[in-house]
């Protein structure tokens, strides 16, 4: 299983001379598994880089939602493959209880603040609600689950006989937690999370920022580490990174947070372009 | 353990912030958590009972009519929630572990999470003091 990052960043967009390192793309991620099925975890702006990499001959694809925040669907019109004739695209996200994920995406992608509908886009999209549970896709077997993040929001854990990734990219799981991090049965995420191979999480703060943010659905880095423990994971991406976060300011967030927390398990950190392989 | 669902998680939240006396079942009935104003009624801290089962809770606090009539855990409130899934409301009297009885109203509701996911139920009770 091999993990692509083609958006590392949290919010909006944020290129520039700061941000060339970590990342100036919002959230995307390919996950190929061992038999060549691709999974696409979120449609923020690096999709349109990811569609631009993918191979002519590309049947199908699966994009897995965890919500419908503008940085995590505004790639989407952007994909190459989606304007492509023949190719079969299934669209996974949470429910909500008044409108169907399609028609929720129709708000964004129909005029005024698209010029294309839905409709119009010559690919094949299917639609799937998930509110929980777990659907097989190929040789993954992908766990869905709600999660702490204002409005419907799910984490995904994405399995294979042997392997299993976490993707959460927006998440609070202190709010609402007893003693975070150190009750299991209270923390949010915690099913999917536990005992993964790798963890892609939110890490969108710096502990000060986050006293000033309590309720904004993001973690610290520090709560991004204790969840990562908490959860006995092998490896953790800090991902989802701050907008207003340079490329040395995140390098000084995670070497004062290893010097401090000494973790178990390995870290590394959220860039655009890098390819893990998970397990590896 | 396993991870409570994130609805009951967030009541809980939502719980230990309000003043007002809150329990929470999941959808077996098993009490998962009161908050710091239902101990002062109950007469008894939550971190010194844990969770309790449905037939433990529904009868340790001996719900009564006002003539001392016995209430059946079925006819209470939360239970009626629980089971019937729609809001129920009640005035009656408890014993709470203190000794002390109080004539309470509660009115229960369950919690219904999206994609129609019942995932247990809440109580709000207060004391009538008059």
């Amino acid at each position: 299983m091999k993990a692509t990052l083609w958006g590392t960043r949290g919010s909006l967009a944020s290129p520039g001379p700061d941000t060339v390192r970590y990342g100036g793309n919002t959230s995307c991620v390919s996950v190929l598994g061992p038999e060549g099925t691709l999974l696409v975890l979120d449609a923020g702006t690096g999709m349109r880089c990811l569609g631009l990499n993918l191979p002519a001959e590309l049947q199908r694809v699966d994009i897995l939602l965890t919500q419908l925040h503008m940085d995590h669907i505004q790639g989407l019109p952007f994909f190459a493959p989606l304007r492509r004739p023949g190719v079969e695209v299934h669209l996974y996200g949470p429910a909500s209880t008044m409108l169907s994920l399609r028609a929720r995406l129709m708000r964004y992608l129909s005029p005024p603040l698209f010029p294309v509908s839905i409709r119009e886009l010559p690919g094949a999209l299917h639609f799937h609600e998930l509110p929980s549970g777990s659907v097989a896709i190929g040789e993954f077997t992908v766990k869905a689950q709600l999660i702490i993040h204002p409005n419907p929001t799910v984490g995904y854990r994405l399995e294979t006989d042997r392997l299993a990734l976490t993707y959460i990219p927006d998440h609070e799981p202190s709010l609402g937690a007893f003693s975070f991090p150190r009750n299991k049965e209270w923390t949010s995420g915690f099913n999917l999370a536990e005992g993964a191979d790798l963890l892609i999480h939110d890490a969108q703060y710096t502990a000060e920022e986050y006293r000033n943010r309590v309720g904004f659905g993001h973690s610290s880095l520090e709560q991004a580490l204790g969840f990562a423990q908490l959860t006995g994971v092998r490896q953790l991406i800090p991902f989802h990174h701050d907008p207003s976060h340079g490329d040395g300011m995140i390098d000084i967030m995670l070497e004062e947070a290893i010097d401090e927390l000494h973790p178990a398990f390995k870290i590394t950190p959220g860039m655009e372009g890098l390819e893990v392989l998970v397990g590896g | 353990m396993s991870q409570q669902e994130i609805e009951v998680i967030l009541s809980r939240h939502l719980a230990e912030h309000l003043a007002l006396p809150i329990f929470i079942v999941d959808p077996e009935g098993n009490m998962l958590f009161y908050n710091e104003p239902a101990e002062a009624l109950l007469g008894i801290r939550y971190q010194d009972t844990g969770s309790m089962p449905a037939s433990e809770w529904s009868t340790i606090f001996q719900p009564t009519e006002q003539d001392g009539t016995p209430i059946h855990p079925e006819e209470l409130p939360l239970m009626l929630a629980m089971m019937k899934r729609h809001p129920a409301h009640r005035r009656f009297w408890i014993r709470g572990l203190d000794g002390v009885q109080r004539q309470i109203e509660l009115t229960a509701f369950p919690l219904i999470g999206q994609g129609e996911r019942f995932v247990g139920a809440i109580a709000i009770f207060w004391e009538i003091t008059q």
